[in-house]
């Protein structure tokens, strides 16, 4: 019984951690040339938005090429949506909070609650290794697309914006996963989330600046998006990197976007908690 | 012809008391699909507020772009309701051989895997793109003609048609593919670009897609065409600007008689997936 036992300590668990991550990385490499057409085709729209743009910043103005639109030239604007394309790299969580509710819904969430896997944790991890598989598939897409759009870019920005611009990132990507698992597990008290999950799709979408840059929106209602988490999803990292976000506002910025990871992480588990308190579930 | 319209109609009066039986979940569809539409109109209403028209001189103020996006919505709500859900449950039909029971319906089998199921809830979309329409052309203080009327729902039905075709065509490459899910992720990538007046396409790259995209997958005429023929009346005409709504009937018919040409090869090719 005793070897039962050793197995529970720091060894253990992060020698299971990295099972994990390495069955995940596995799996979701079997899918490979799928991922690389499909971040290829995630592109597409990106095209439309930059004869759109182009299309927009002509009639701002006289139209000489140097016209501004809340402090965005239209290079920076197109600069701005394909980093937005990197942020909800980071941050987008797709089937998470979906998958959570399925397996609520369907009573497959029992295996965590017998099992001596702590959910969140397996699904962080599962999560980690999907990124970085994304990222490696992905990385050939992404670096074609940017050196084809090199122009928009004014350069590289310096290394403190840069390392200030990865923590936005990874900070995101935590961001998305709590926020999302938070909200997968309202399912277990509202069986059916799915139209409660699309409305945090489209509030994502439009308040977490995929859209547009937040800067766009007039008076209390910018006040009011820049007050929300959402806007850490893709508009602060894409912000940070073109220069948007400087000095005390940046390290401010990256305090308040930690702190939102800190908040769903805790309300996370506090949910799970309270979530599989009132869960029951039947049958074998 | 009678027998087809009556299977359309029971289809249809099939899958409404469907919809009907979890009104709920419809009600919740529709408000779903009514606020992504009014998001986008927010986010045009955004970038009016900083440029008064959409590429310079091209005529796309506000109110006329408010007219291109009725005519969007009417379209794209249509082909939603109608063929969307049929042209993915024709790739799951294909894929798990249940596509044998349709075979032996003594009626035309494209038809019948068109129009199987009606998806109302995305009608709410046309709803309101009838409404954004009377309101631009209130804003624009244009009242059109009888005329202009019967050629604006010729084109709009033109439009559909070519949707519709290249719906089906994709779909009907599932026979070959075995699952087709990333093709019809295709066919809403490749229609992203009609979502907006073709002027804006402007440039050697975005005269090569304007190209394309009018003369070789006529996405871009599908709401352009329709479009125009309310707006552009206000505005001068260019000769290539006439001759294109002669182009959108011969791209219509073209792409409606393609895809059936394909549909047929597909279903040849065809061998259930079933035991």
């Amino acid at each position: 019984m005793m070897s039962h036992c050793l197995p529970l300590g720091v060894p253990w668990r992060l020698a299971t951690w990295w099972t994990l991550l390495r069955i995940s990385i596995e799996e979701r490499l079997v899918y490979r040339a799928d991922f690389a057409l499909g971040t290829l085709m995630r592109f597409l729209p990106i095209v439309t938005q930059i004869f759109l743009w182009g299309a927009v910043y002509s009639a701002v103005a006289d139209g000489d090429g140097t016209a501004e639109v809340v402090g965005y030239s239209y290079h920076n604007m197109v600069a701005y949506y394909l980093l937005t394309m990197v942020s909800r790299a980071f941050s987008s969580m797709p089937g998470l909070a979906s998958g959570i509710a399925r397996d609520i819904r369907d009573g497959s969430i029992k295996k965590y609650l017998v099992q001596p896997i702590d959910m969140l944790g397996f699904l962080l991890l599962y999560r980690i290794a999907h990124k970085l598989v994304y990222y490696a598939v992905a990385a050939g897409p992404f670096a074609l697309v940017f050196f084809l759009c090199r122009g928009f870019f004014d350069g590289w920005p310096d290394g403190a914006t840069l390392a200030a611009y990865a923590a936005s990132l990874i900070l995101a990507f935590l961001l998305g996963f709590f926020l999302e698992a938070t909200m997968g597990m309202i399912g277990f008290w509202f069986l059916e989330v799915s139209s409660l999950l699309f409305v945090y799709m489209l509030f994502s979408f439009f308040f977490s600046g995929h859209m547009f840059p937040i800067d766009m929106l007039p008076g209390i209602w910018g006040d009011v998006v820049r007050a929300m988490p959402l806007h850490y999803l893709a508009y602060f990292p894409a912000a940070v990197f073109l220069g948007k976000v400087q000095g005390a506002a940046l390290v401010w910025g990256l305090a308040i976007q930690a702190a939102w990871v800190l908040v769903f992480c805790i309300l996370s588990r506090v949910v799970f908690a309270l979530g599989t308190r009132y869960y029951s579930g039947y049958g074998g | 012809m009678w027998r087809y319209a009556r299977v359309l109609f029971i289809c249809a009066r099939n899958s409404l008391v469907r919809d009907m039986s979890f009104r709920t979940n419809f009600v919740l569809e529709t408000i779903s699909s009514l606020s992504w539409v009014f998001m986008n109109l927010g986010f045009y209403v955004l970038i009016f507020r900083y440029a008064p028209e959409i590429g310079k001189g091209t005529g796309w103020g506000q109110y006329q772009f408010f007219l291109f996006i009725a005519t969007g919505l009417l379209i794209n709500s249509t082909v939603q309701a109608v063929f969307m859900i049929n042209a993915e449950e024709f790739t799951e039909a294909v894929r798990t051989g249940a596509l044998d029971l349709v075979l032996v319906h003594p009626i035309d089998t494209q038809f019948l895997v068109s129009v199987r199921r009606f998806d109302w809830s995305a009608l709410g979309n046309l709803l309101l793109g009838i409404a954004l329409g009377i309101y631009a052309l209130g804003k624009l203080g244009h009242v059109p003609n009888l005329v202009q009327i019967i050629l604006y729902l010729l084109y709009v039905a033109c439009g559909i048609a070519i949707y519709y075709s290249l719906m089906i065509a994709l779909a009907a490459a599932t026979v070959w593919m075995g699952r087709n899910l990333t093709v019809l992720d295709f066919w809403f990538y490749i229609t992203i670009f009609a979502r907006y007046p073709m002027e804006i396409y402007t440039g050697p790259v975005g005269g090569i897609l304007r190209w394309m995209f009018t003369f070789i997958i006529p996405v871009l005429i599908v709401v352009n065409v329709p479009a125009r023929l309310l707006v552009w009346p206000l505005l001068p005409q260019s000769g290539a600007n006439l001759l294109l709504p002669l182009f959108a009937l011969l791209a219509t018919a073209a792409c409606l008689g393609g895809s059936r040409w394909l549909f047929q090869r597909a279903l040849e090719s065809y061998r259930s997936a079933s035991s």
